[in-house]
């Protein structure tokens, strides 16, 4: 029996890991010994993500654009996450972790041309909105089927494993992608090969309109970890300071060689899953409510208030820095057209088939082309 | 006759045969408390309760493995994917198991499990989500496969694959969920294997199904304008296929065009090609052409979307070819 299994042969809840007090303290124990100036740079990111996805959600309400992902209430846990990385460390994300790409370096205008899907697009106009990529910063593409990129990251870290490279990947994904054989698999491998892969489940309480309690019957998600010899962590999800500290210890264990950690980051939210879903449908407004009491954001804000390094002064003109950016960016991303008809063909292969340069041919020429028989 | 949505006609289907036959349940991802994702599963959980419509955790393999257990035992489920993008998670569970099932048990276990959930592209939703899977399970022996463009088909179409001792594949399309038709009041279940002729005509058979199906009609559309008639035929099962009714108007028309949102690398789209060629030699004054998707992933940019999927011009252009009418 474990050390942590109650009478009833049902594992008590692990220890959840926090390091940011009510009252706007560090732990001392556990502080991640950011300087203040770190700190205030991870604030004007999360605001940054924030007012990101609230204007993208009214783009796509207007019509604009056709959908967005957003990150509403998780966003320490997602920032935080990155924030720990090495550089020379892979993220692979799911799909809600547009503040990650951010951080690591994609431009806001590069992001926005993606949401736009015009000319200018990493992707040239082939993904759905929020599926961008980030080679060049070491952050994957993004794929939509749920948790596909686990089992990816965990192959990744063992190739640079086993070619002598010190590259620890982080993956990401929702409560709801543990379900998936992904998970299981993607464990089981990093367990066996001791991988050096983080592995950072957003508990958000929902998986679109199915709660955890209808996704899992253990206490748990962390505790999963259990079954395949990984180190499982739960992590106050909505502490800036919790996350960066658990996800340094994953990437420094990761980095001596003593393989995969999972972090179960308990977080909420606060949004529905995509613009295509209504949450008022299966939750009312009144779940919401003690989790923005604990809102990640404002947390860190009464932090650095605290400090003396943030007042509302500088939250406003940051938020507009932001509203400036964002509208600069739109505007251009409106204007760029969008991909060329001819590029569609390329990229199916290295080099297109006959077939592919028959159809192309027919659809440039158009209708008047000459008959292919 | 009344009215229906596609969507509604599905619905009534599934409730009439929930309420004939205590064994038939539904089981899939947001089928319950959410109503299913495009809501065809409204109101099924107040009908029947939690025992008969069961929410299910996001794994494609386990409820399609649970489900093909179930059936084992001598109930019918009804397996909603999402959808059927979703369902290659699954891949194993229908193409190894399901199909084989009653086979490899040397026919002392049938499975009666429908698969049901939309196919094809929809609007905007990029690769990855706009896959239309006929081909890949039309190609296996042990499934049959069903796919509506109806509301009026949908409905008989679903009883019949519930009440069909088989695994039956049931493709809907996407984006014709809220078209509307005529349905009968009275019970009707329309014949596995059985097409059906749209539109009569006697210029050119044009075969469609789903949501090419209504591009082809209204391609039927334009070209009598040009005084050209199609007769349009909606297969309705991809598997069995009913090739005496595709014969039968190609006798007369003399020419075929076969429109297909799939890619044209095989399929019921070439199965169906390759066999008018065989059977309709004789009859042929041209030769058959396809109208399919273009050769690639679907682009997540709308002008490039529409142009891989069948156009009214493309079809019309297709049917001018094989009447000489083009250039």
């Amino acid at each position: 029996m474990s050390s942590h299994q109650g009478a009833a042969g049902v594992q008590e809840p692990l220890e959840v890991f926090r390091v940011l007090r009510d009252d706007g303290t560090l732990d001392p124990e556990h502080d991640p010994g950011l300087t203040t100036e770190e700190v205030v740079e991870i604030y004007r990111g999360l605001v940054l993500t924030r007012t990101l996805d609230q204007r993208l959600t009214a783009l796509q309400r207007q019509g604009r654009i056709g959908f967005h992902v957003g990150s509403l209430g998780e966003e320490a846990a997602i920032l935080g996450s990155t924030y720990a990385m090495r550089d020379t460390d892979w993220i692979f994300p799911c799909y809600r972790e547009f503040g990650s790409a951010l951080m690591r370096g994609l431009s806001l205008q590069k992001f926005l041309d993606n949401m736009f899907g015009n000319a200018n697009d990493t992707v040239k106009g082939r993904q759905m909105p929020d599926h961008y990529t980030c080679r060049e910063k070491r952050w994957g593409s993004i794929s939509s089927p749920v948790g596909t990129q686990i089992t990816q990251a965990v192959g990744f870290a063992w190739a640079a494993k086993i070619d002598g490279k010190d590259i620890a990947t982080l993956t990401y994904f929702g409560d709801g992608a543990t379900s998936s054989p992904e998970f299981h698999s993607g464990m089981n491998f990093a367990g066996v090969f001791k991988v050096p892969t983080v592995f950072f489940c957003r508990n958000n309480g929902w998986a679109i309109s199915v709660p955890t309690e209808r996704q899992t019957a253990s206490a748990t998600f962390a505790q999963k970890a259990d079954a395949y010899g990984v180190v499982g962590v739960r992590v106050d999800g909505n502490d800036l300071f919790a996350v960066i500290a658990a996800t340094r210890q994953a990437v420094e264990r990761a980095a001596r060689g003593e393989g995969p950690t999972l972090i179960e980051a308990l977080t909420y939210r606060m949004g529905g899953h995509s613009t295509s879903d209504d949450p008022l449908r299966y939750r009312g407004d009144e779940q919401l409510e003690p989790w923005a009491a604990r809102d990640p954001i404002e947390r860190v804000r009464h932090h650095l208030t605290r400090l003396g390094a943030w007042d509302d002064e500088r939250e406003a003109a940051c938020i507009a820095d932001v509203d400036a950016r964002f509208k600069q960016a739109v505007a251009v991303a409106e204007q760029t057209p969008p991909p060329p008809l001819e590029s569609m063909f390329e990229d199916v292969y290295e080099s297109p088939p006959w077939h592919l340069v028959e159809q192309r041919e027919q659809l440039i020429q158009g209708p008047r082309a000459p008959k292919s028989h | 006759m009344r009215t229906l949505r596609y969507r509604e006609a599905l619905r009534e289907a599934m409730f009439e045969e929930m309420r004939r036959d205590e064994t038939v349940f539904l089981m899939g991802e947001e089928v319950g408390f959410y109503q299913g994702a495009y809501k065809v599963s409204e109101g099924l959980l107040d009908a029947f309760g939690q025992r008969r419509v069961i929410d299910t955790p996001i794994a494609e393999n386990g409820f399609a493995g649970v489900g093909i257990g179930a059936a084992m035992v001598g109930l019918r489920p009804v397996i909603e994917f999402m959808t059927w993008n979703f369902s290659f998670v699954a891949f194993d569970q229908i193409i190894s198991n399901a199909a084989k099932v009653y086979q490899m048990s040397g026919g002392k276990i049938p499975l009666p499990i429908v698969f049901r959930g939309p196919t094809g592209a929809a609007k905007q939703v990029a690769s990855q989500h706009s896959h239309s899977v006929d081909p890949f399970y039309t190609n296996i022996p042990g499934l049959w496969v069903g796919f509506p463009s109806t509301p009026r088909d949908a409905k008989g179409m679903l009883k019949t694959a519930i009440r069909t001792d088989d695994p039956v594949i049931f493709l809907e399309g996407e984006t014709i969920y809220n078209v509307k038709g005529e349905v009968p009041d009275e019970e009707e279940l329309i014949p596995l294997g059985k097409a059906r002729v749209a539109r009569e005509g006697k210029d050119c058979t044009v075969v469609a199904w789903g949501r090419p199906y209504y591009t082809a009609l209204s391609a039927a559309e334009l070209l009598e304008k040009e005084g050209i008639e199609c007769e349009v035929i909606d297969p309705r099962w991809l598997r069995p296929l009913d090739m005496n009714t595709i014969i039968d108007s190609v006798s007369k028309t003399n020419r075929c065009v076969v429109v297909h949102e799939h890619w044209a690398y095989g399929g019921p789209g070439a199965e169906i090609a390759d066999r008018v060629q065989r059977d309709g030699f004789d009859h042929l004054d041209a030769p058959i052409l396809r109208v399919s998707n273009l050769d690639m992933p679907m682009p997540y940019a709308s002008h490039l979307e529409e142009l891989c999927l069948p156009t009214v011009e493309r079809i019309a252009r297709a049917v001018r070819q094989v009447c000489y009418r083009e250039g």
